[in-house]
């Protein structure tokens, strides 16, 4: 079974997953416990008409979306600095108007766009060596803000007024931690695409939310939970022959189903003791 | 000495107004009760005291202080149940929340700061509580780690935002009993828009709908619930075990 680390092609979408699933973990267990889902969400679809731009422009799609993703970021904090009663509206417009900018950018580019169905499903069997290198810094980006900011992270996310009383910067700590949740969708949209990347941000998170005492514990869990769908789905789609991104994402929809079954279990044994 | 002196107050949100010409003294030490109905400025009051949000006019003092110079004297205790119990949390790391604004960015807690968390969870009796996940705690010990978060700054005054009265079934305390203890030393303002919730620490009690009712005393006169309501209230349908209207009034009622 150990024939598939002899393609190149193979190793690397392994170890992307690995480096993936570290900044899913963390930047995810953010996600989850703030419950900002559907503003990442908005983050990623926005970060499609980077990608288009890219492609316009000829230079590397991911700078695009990078750019896309951070304004998005900057955008969601300003609304909520004004506390907009439609921050949910404004959000859902973000989304379709980076998705529609993208496709006008690709119809405007002349010739053939070559892997463009992969940012949006994901193609993890395509990644080069430099993009490897790039998710590495990326990690490193990820882990360090953590480290200095748990702290005010934890607080921001567990009760933000309160934070807000104590004089701290909440706005810019929220800015903040967005960009960072921008930086990693980025980072993972070449693995499992735009549109399942979410999946992947919040299933591991909301999985070990159940099986954690603290916010460093849901990390590591989570970046286990990640390491062990993407590489399951890997395999999985390698010898069935089926889309690698898709596959992934099913396996970790199946975790998250199997742990919900045996949560709800526990709680029935719990009431008939 | 006045802990809390408020002029000629109006604020709200947009172009609308919520509190109208509020004028209040609270004395130092004083237990004061604000009733009021959802809706009524109740919240635009404690934010305001909080610095969250700013009045559209009006004179706040504090200690003799300006509101800006003094807001690190005011302790909050939100409602307990705003939270999401699924956030994996300790009671010890809820409660150094309330250091942060002492230590400043990136920098490490002290001895002292721990040595203060330490104080707080003991002052409310769940210093033994401190490895337990917030989950797993009853409203009212959840309730009781928030004061200790407020207490961790060491506030002159305390406000507490919609407590919910409950004896605690393990310290068998009365949750008042702990509000009149640290009154010794705090001055002590609660917000609710159950009458019921307004006991018998209380000193004194006003009534807030748009306007504040305050007549310095404990006294809760029908007429005082109806402006604030704007229908009669009866005031034993609560099932309220304290006495908060004055003798005569309830039996003409």
């Amino acid at each position: 079974m150990f024939e598939i680390f002899q393609y190149d092609f193979m190793v690397n979408a392994l170890i992307a997953s690995l480096l993936a699933s570290v900044a899913f973990g963390i930047v995810g267990t953010y996600v989850v416990v703030r419950k900002i889902v559907f503003i990442s969400g908005g983050i990623a679809h926005t970060a499609y008409g980077g990608i288009g731009l890219g492609y316009l422009l000829g230079i590397n799609p991911i700078f695009g979306a990078l750019i896309f993703s951070l304004g998005a970021a900057g955008f969601i904090s300003t609304m909520r600095k004004k506390e907009s009663q439609f921050e949910d509206t404004l959000i859902g417009i973000m989304w379709a108007f980076g998705m529609a900018l993208g496709v006008m950018f690709i119809n405007f580019t002349p010739g053939y766009v070559p892997d463009l169905m992969s940012y949006l499903f994901g193609n993890i069997l395509t990644i080069p060596d430099s993009e490897l290198i790039i998710m590495f810094l990326l990690d490193l980006f990820v882990i360090g803000i953590v480290v200095l900011f748990f702290r005010e992270f934890q607080s921001i996310t567990f009760d933000e007024e309160y934070t807000r009383t104590l004089g701290l910067p909440v706005d810019k700590l929220y800015l903040l931690l967005l960009m960072l949740i921008a930086v990693t969708i980025v980072l993972l949209i070449k693995l499992v695409g735009i549109i399942l990347v979410i999946a992947l941000l919040s299933i591991p998170s909301s999985i070990s939310i159940n099986y954690v005492k603290s916010l460093k514990s849901m990390m590591l869990l989570s970046i286990v939970l990640g390491i062990v769908f993407t590489t399951v789905g890997l395999l999985l789609s390698y010898y069935l022959n089926l889309a690698s991104g898709a596959t992934i994402i099913i396996v970790a929809v199946a975790a998250y189903l199997i742990s919900t079954l045996h949560l709800s279990l526990k709680k029935k044994r719990f009431k008939l003791v | 000495m006045k802990a809390i002196e408020i002029k000629n107050l109006y604020a709200g949100y947009d172009n609308k107004v919520t509190l109208e010409n509020i004028n209040l003294v609270v004395e130092e030490r004083e237990f004061l009760g604000i009733i009021g109905p959802n809706g009524g400025g109740k919240t635009t009051l404690l934010k305001i005291l909080l610095g969250l949000i700013k009045p559209f006019k009006g004179e706040i003092k504090i200690f003799g202080q300006s509101l800006d110079k003094a807001l690190s004297q005011i302790g909050y205790v939100p409602q307990y149940s705003n939270f999401d119990l699924n956030y994996p949390i300790n009671v010890w790391d809820v409660t150094m929340m309330g250091r942060m604004g002492n230590t400043g960015l990136l920098k490490k807690f002290s001895k002292d700061d721990k040595s203060i968390v330490e104080d707080s969870l003991r002052k409310v009796e769940l210093l033994e509580f401190r490895n337990r996940l917030v989950k797993n705690l009853s409203g009212g010990e959840r309730q009781r780690v928030l004061i200790a978060r407020a207490l961790t700054t060491k506030p002159k005054i305390l406000l507490l935002d919609e407590p919910t009265a409950s004896v605690d079934s393990k310290t068998g305390k009365n949750f008042y009993e702990l509000l009149d203890k640290l009154n010794e030393e705090i001055t002590i303002i609660l917000v609710s828009h159950d009458i019921g919730a307004i006991s018998q620490s209380v000193k004194k009690i006003a009534c807030l709908n748009r306007t504040l009712i305050f007549h310095d005393s404990k006294e809760l006169t029908p007429e005082m619930l109806e402006a604030t309501y704007h229908c009669p209230i009866d005031l034993i349908a609560h099932g309220v075990p304290h006495r908060v209207l004055d003798d005569s009034h309830l039996e003409t009622h």
